[in-house]
């Protein structure tokens, strides 16, 4: 443990090729980013089949470079267009553009580019800290502990998330019902396939998120009947440094949605509450409460760090116990299957330079990226002025070649039709897709964990308590579950903030 | 948005009934050797069928007048989403870049209302982008058809 492991991921993070290929996927993961329909959970689906042949370090440092890059681009179009990209962006534009329309959009861009960048890096500290610690535990669990951890997740969304428990639970059983179509991996019997041929493979989740992410919000966005009105910025060094000087004032808020990020993070679903947290604490403890919401820069800083923090942190999960914390992740973690890899605590014993090599990228991709759009912001704020009539078919064809490519099957592109009309129902009905997909991802897993452990236990549930580790999870995981029927029942439920914001597509 | 929150509730209580009746054909006991194929699904159908009933008999207690989507907006919709459907169906017969080329052509044009110019410079334009990207560069093969035939791809 220590120092010569990071050297090691140094080593491999700062080869010239992994560079370019970190500079390539900030690149475009900041337009996609910025562009609406694609956000970075789909933005890493559709990438993932040009990745198949890559070495698989190259290409999670070509995943997670979109994904920081797409966390940028939700900044710009925050502050610029106040249009969230993200669910979590929503706090950035609270203040974000009122600072823009005041002419003081680069202020505000700077601002959210160094919190992104502090979040990130703060987030990064700890996985590189911590990681090693989790992994080593995670080692010693057995089925009852995974399948306990599992439905920890699963319950974050319900009690935590912030959407309807109903329909949060509904979510998640349909994508487990989604990931059981297809051949039952432990007797090898066909199910729900109904003697339908095209079935009998099952539903990939890449498909699934294309659409249900790509297509269904870009149907969602062309019923708005969007038309993108921006300020204009112009972001030059001495506005930079000016501002970089003032933030040096706020380090309270940094710190703070640092730790916040980080600790609603590596739990699901947590970047979208952990950013509107920040925002109501950060105004708490102002001194001018009242600014806030009409341009302070301090409300620019304070969601954008927690933001970062939470997207970097929902990593930690996904390397070290198998469990991806958000949809980019689980996307990632599907990767790292198809690479021939195994997501969870072995990847730090039989691949030390695939994860350490990532930790690293982690570093550099993010100094890659804040640099990069500090430079080019101008660029990338242009393309939300080509019209939206090329825009939207063209996204519409890159997720078609997306979802063809993953199998290069005819099939998974109607499925992917079929998954944007359902994500523009749900989405419209608030029934969360995060959760949806994450249980598409992890249902072969979690059905297997749970069947084992009771093949251990002879089908008593209650080996779920009878293992101290398990307990404590499975208890807090039932806590989490029952914790709205909690509420309910305490009081007729205040509207919470997280609701404005849906669930978080990430 | 009543309406269309009973009918998808409605939905998926129906289509939980199918995945529990498939679950009850495949065995939800104790098998010889553990839990049969059927066990998780059975207890997933059942977790639907409940909520979704709750959610059903919640928004039947619920009033509202706001539509599910205007008129408006749902003309908007539909013209993203036949024309994606035509293009994936045409992706069969003709192949991906001249399916995606004439979806864009026909997007632009209807609905976006550029000038001839620019909607054949871009039809023609961004799927011969893609092929380069796909076919060349990442070596990703795409549905071809009679058109890349003929020019011998």
């Amino acid at each position: 443990m220590g120092i010569e492991n990071i050297l090691l991921g140094f080593h491999v993070a700062i080869t010239p090729y992994n560079l370019m290929v970190a500079v390539i996927g900030i690149a475009l993961g900041t337009v996609i980013g910025v562009l609406p329909g694609l956000g970075g959970a789909n933005g890493v689906a559709i990438l993932l089949p040009l990745t198949f042949r890559m070495p698989p370090t190259s290409a999670i440092i070509l995943l997670t470079s979109l994904y920081w890059g797409a966390l940028f681009g939700g900044a710009i179009t925050s502050v610029l267009f106040n249009i969230p990209g993200e669910p979590w962006s929503v706090a950035t534009t609270f203040d974000g553009y009122p600072l823009a329309r005041q002419g003081k959009g680069a202020q505000a861009l700077t601002a959210a580019f160094t919190s992104s960048f502090v979040g990130a890096l703060f987030a990064t500290l700890l996985i590189t800290l911590f990681a090693p610690l989790l992994a080593n535990l995670a080692l010693r669990f057995g089925p009852p502990e995974f399948f306990a951890i599992q439905m920890l997740t699963f319950s974050s969304f319900v009690g935590l998330g912030g959407s309807d428990p109903l329909k949060s639970i509904v979510s998640i059983a349909l994508g487990f019902i989604l990931a059981a179509v297809g051949l039952d991996i432990v007797t090898g019997q066909l199910r729900l396939t109904f003697g339908l041929t095209p079935l009998m493979t099952g539903f990939d989740f890449i498909v699934a998120v294309i659409g249900l992410f790509g297509i269904g919000e870009i149907l969602l966005s062309v019923e708005e009947g969007l038309k993108f009105e921006g300020a204009r910025t112009k972001l030059n060094a001495r506005v930079v440094l000016e501002t970089w000087k003032e933030l040096g004032r706020y380090w309270r808020t940094f710190l703070r949605g640092c730790f916040i990020g980080f600790w609603m993070g590596f739990k699901p679903g947590g970047a979208t509450p952990a950013s509107f947290m920040s925002y109501a604490f950060a105004r708490r403890a102002s001194k001018h409460p009242e600014n806030f919401g009409k341009g302070e820069l301090e409300g620019v800083v304070a969601p954008e760090t927690a933001a970062h923090a939470a997207g970097v942190a929902a990593m930690l999960p996904m390397i070290t116990l198998g469990i991806p914390g958000s949809p980019t992740a689980a996307v990632m973690f599907g990767g790292l299957i198809i690479w021939g890899l195994q997501p969870g605590p072995m990847l730090f014993k039989e691949q030390p330079e695939f994860v350490w090599g990532l930790i690293a990228s982690m570093y550099t991709g993010n100094l890659i990226g804040v640099l990069m759009v500090l430079a080019f912001v101008p660029f990338f704020a242009a393309i939300l002025r080509i019209p939206f009539a090329i825009l939207t078919p063209f996204i519409v064809v890159i997720c078609a070649i997306g979802s063809y490519a993953v199998h290069n099957n005819m099939i998974d592109v109607w499925y992917m039709i079929l998954f944007g009309v359902v994500g523009y129902v749900f989405k419209k009905l608030h029934y969360p897709l995060a959760p949806l997909v994450l249980a598409l991802v992890l249902g072969d897993m979690a059905e297997s964990a749970l069947r084992q452990s009771l093949i251990m236990s002879q089908g008593s549930l209650l080996i779920f308590l009878r293992r101290p580790i398990a307990a404590a999870i499975s208890l807090l995981a039932l806590f989490f579950f029952v914790l709205p029927a909690i509420n309910t029942w305490r009081r007729a439920r205040p509207p919470r903030i997280a609701e404005v914001s849906g669930d978080s597509s990430a | 948005m009543r309406a269309a929150d009973v009918a998808t509730a409605s939905f998926l209580m129906i289509l939980g009934t199918v995945v529990l009746v498939e679950a009850i054909r495949l065995g939800f006991r104790w098998g010889p050797d553990g839990p049969q194929s059927g066990f998780f699904p059975f207890w997933l159908a059942v977790v639907v069928i409940l909520h979704s009933a709750a959610i059903l008999v919640r928004s039947l207690r619920k009033r509202s007048t706001e539509p599910f989507a205007t008129r408006d907006q749902l003309y908007r919709v539909l013209t993203v989403a036949w024309p994606a459907a035509a293009m994936v169906l045409f992706t069969h017969f003709i192949g991906l870049y001249v399916a995606a080329a004439l979806y864009l052509a026909f997007y632009m044009r209807l609905v976006g209302r550029h000038s001839w110019v620019a909607t054949f410079g871009l039809s023609l334009a961004i799927p011969l982008a893609t092929f380069v990207v796909f076919e060349k560069w990442f070596l990703v093969p795409l549905p071809k058809g009679p058109l890349e035939a003929w020019l011998g791809y």
